[in-house]
């Protein structure tokens, strides 16, 4: 299997995916001529023309709309978002039209819609454009929530939300885009949405992670090692659907958990799993659910207060070591 | 929606379970397939599981109360749903037994509060609340271990899985019947200076034995044969074999075993059962082997013994031995025996006469293996002699039937090479 970047990925699922099918397009704001901020569309233009993948004006709301209307009218859309900070301004067209259309219509449109793009920290770009806004969508019934952590998860999930008849949320990590890992090239390759992935495999503790957390997570986990404590990494993959059934079994077998984020804590993802795994496996709880997650601040610009408000390896480390009553 | 929890059939001839200890209080959460409570069913005890999702609600039966097959001991349901129209349908007596002295309660005064609840546990600690993570709460309730016996070791005395575990590893579970180590307490007797007396409920097996047994000498038609047996032989050849091998541990009660289900299958005639309308013969010799437990005894059965090799048959008594001693038989682990063993010798008894545990056929008493002076060729000499007495269902096996089943038994236990030709 080819070694390739999470960049790359996107752009093969993107490509494969305007080739499978014609009704399948691509817009946003500099995603054709200069191929895409963070060159995620780099060649599409040329690949396949201005009426397939077209630039739009800075205007969020308008383009999410165009994107909703075009669903309704057959077309499968992909809108990008620069960031998923721009998203904000195109929530009444995400949450209003795209959510609720399927119900509203009474069954009569689906919108198989992608809005993507990087989403979470990045790298001293402060306050507003540093915001990790997956619970936000995962409120709502009838979008889909996806946040893949690696090339292949990228790829192969990006494909399975193009695919899908509903609208899906397709949160990319700014920081991880370069990211590297072995993907299938096999144009068939998709991973199902609501499948959390075991990452890896332990005994003493379960850490739940997603997006970059999930790298963060894995180093944690290489240390504890040595340490003597085996945890299980499990990736969601999909907020929502969210796979409870694969964490709940993780959570029986190794009785403890730390759950890890770069969201803010408040009615955050991870206070909702941590909630269910109350309810389904209160028992075989032998410590409390520990949460780590981003600080509860207006992401900072100093770099040297950016680190800190993003959970990093030793905290995980911390937390898990807690949990296991190791301190 | 409320569901109805109802006394289970866990034993195929159980009639009415006794609750031996709910695993659950009323307000706890209780999910389909978790063990609810433990059963004395008439042969062993049981877990009966959940068969819903929810609250346990309410408790109808009481530790130590009966209720027959069928009868609802206890509503699983919502937290705030209104339960009162399951709670009507219940029996009177089931619905008003929780607040009724049981008799077990003149062993256990004040179980009863002021309010008229039942007790629950004594309070912990008295330095405030006990700390226990939910895991090592369930573990300590699985193993029956008392948490306020065990130390914390997690923040603030909370007890977590490792102690559960060093717990377990350090002392065997302390048995799910605590009452027997709790002082005896005796009431006086209405009759002046006669003796004080206590009432305990008659356990599930207890009142077992007693229908079985009765059931048995009644209208099973007893006769009984007795011969003596020079065990010499034998006992040289369990010598030789634990010389072989001191693992083996085979006993003289595990030669005879063999030596009867070798004997039955030469007899197919005693290696059967009346059934009314006919009589059925069987194809092994499945032998149960009466064992004492605390309670009564239990028979557990060794399959086709016939088939067996000597130190099978005692590896498999030992294990199934044990398991009746903590009662965790199951069922078909001591039905279905073809003819039954009892063994009494190890109490000195020189000779008795069993009950036979219907349908079988027969059984067989065995008395201790006591040094005799015996006439052999006109000599007194001395032998390891050994009394049986084999019970008979008259209706199946007649006199000279059973006699000459035991001539073989006979034959072969003072020339043990039979066994091997």
């Amino acid at each position: 299997m080819p070694t390739i970047t999470i960049r790359e990925a996107l752009n093969q699922a993107i490509r494969e995916e305007l080739a499978r099918d014609e009704r399948v397009f691509l817009m946003g704001e500099e995603v054709a001529a200069y191929d895409g901020a963070y060159k995620v569309t780099k060649g599409l233009l040329n690949e396949f023309g201005p009426k397939r993948v077209i630039d739009t004006p800075i205007t969020e709301l308008g383009f999410a709309g165009l994107g909703v209307g075009a669903a309704m009218a057959g077309l499968r859309p992909i809108v990008e978002f620069m960031t998923f900070n721009f998203s904000i301004l195109a929530t009444d067209q995400i949450i209003n039209s795209a959510a609720k259309m399927l119900y509203m219509s009474g069954g009569q449109f689906n919108i198989p819609i992608v809005f993507r793009g990087p989403g979470g920290s990045a790298f001293q770009v402060s306050s507003q454009h540093s915001q990790a806004l997956e619970s936000w969508y995962a409120y709502f019934p009838g979008l889909k929530v996806v946040m893949p952590s690696t090339p292949a998860d990228a790829k192969g999930l990006l494909k399975s939300a193009i695919r899908d008849d509903d609208p899906v949320i397709f949160i990319e990590q700014e920081r991880m885009y370069g990211n590297k890992g072995e993907v299938p090239d096999d144009p068939d390759f998709t991973i199902p949405l609501g499948v959390a992935d075991v990452k890896r495999e332990g005994t003493d503790v379960t850490i739940v992670a997603r997006s970059l957390m999930v790298p963060v997570a894995l180093k944690a986990a290489d240390k504890l090692q040595e340490q003597g404590v085996s945890c299980e990494v499990i990736d969601p993959r999909t907020v929502r659907p969210l796979d409870i059934d694969t964490i709940i079994e993780s959570v029986k077998k190794t009785n403890r958990v730390v759950l890890a984020e770069e969201s803010h804590p408040i009615c955050g993802v991870n206070a909702e799993i941590s909630a269910e795994i109350m309810e389904r496996a209160f028992d075989y709880l032998d410590a409390p659910v520990k949460r780590v997650s981003g600080a509860d601040v207006p992401m900072p610009y100093a770099k040297i207060l950016e680190n800190l408000a993003i959970p990093d390896v030793e905290r995980v480390i911390a937390a898990v070591r807690e949990v296991a009553y190791l301190d | 929606m409320a569901s109805k929890v109802i006394m289970p059939k866990l034993s195929p001839t159980m009639e009415e379970g006794q609750i031996a200890r709910w695993l659950k209080k009323e307000g706890d959460k209780v999910s389909m397939g978790e063990p609810l409570a433990e059963i004395d069913t008439d042969k062993a005890t049981m877990e009966m599981q959940a068969l819903s999702n929810g609250v346990l609600r309410k408790i109808l039966i009481n530790e130590g109360e009966s209720a027959p097959l069928g009868q609802l001991i206890a509503v699983i349901g919502d937290p705030d749903e209104d339960i009162s129209s399951v709670l009507n349908e219940a029996p009177a007596k089931a619905a008003t037994s929780p607040a009724a002295p049981a008799p077990a309660a003149t062993s256990q005064p004040a179980a009863v509060d002021a309010n008229g609840h039942a007790r629950q546990a004594p309070a912990q600690s008295e330095s405030g609340r006990m700390i226990v993570s939910p895991l090592a709460a369930r573990m300590a309730a699985e193993a029956g271990l008392d948490l306020r016996t065990l130390h914390g070791s997690g923040p603030g005395g909370r007890i977590i899985k490792r102690d559960i575990e060093a717990a377990l590893s350090e002392t065997k579970p302390v048995s799910a019947f605590p009452r027997a180590v709790e002082p005896l307490r005796f009431q006086p007797s209405v009759v002046a200076s006669a003796s004080p007396y206590r009432d305990e409920p008659a356990s599930e097996i207890r009142r077992t034995i007693a229908r079985r047994l009765v059931t048995s000498i009644g209208p099973v038609p007893h006769f009984f044969l007795t011969s003596e047996i020079e065990m010499d032989r034998a006992v040289e050849m369990r010598r030789a074999i634990n010389a072989l091998d001191p693992d083996l541990k085979i006993s003289i009660n595990d030669i005879i075993i063999k030596v009867v289900a070798s004997a039955l299958i030469q007899h197919p005639a005693v290696n059967a059962s009346f059934q009314d309308k006919f009589i059925r013969y069987y194809e092994h010799a499945d032998v149960g082997v009466a064992v004492a437990i605390e309670d009564g005894l239990i028979t557990p059965v060794i399959r086709s013994a016939d088939q067996k090799s000597l130190s099978q048959i005692a590896g498999e008594i030992r294990e199934l031995a044990e398991r009746a001693r903590s009662r965790k038989l199951k069922p078909d682990e001591y039905t279905g025996a073809t003819f039954s063993v009892s063994n009494l010798g190890m109490f000195g008894i020189d000779e008795f006469t069993a009950v036979i545990n219907p349908p079988e056929g027969g059984i067989l008493a065995i008395g201790a293996v006591t040094p005799k002076p015996v006439v052999r060729d006109n000599e007194i000499v001395i032998r390891q002699i050994m009394r049986v007495t084999m019970s008979c269902d008259h209706r199946v096996i007649d006199g000279a039937t059973g006699a000459k089943f035991l001539q073989t038994v006979k034959k072969i236990l003072e020339n043990p090479l039979y066994l091997v030709v």
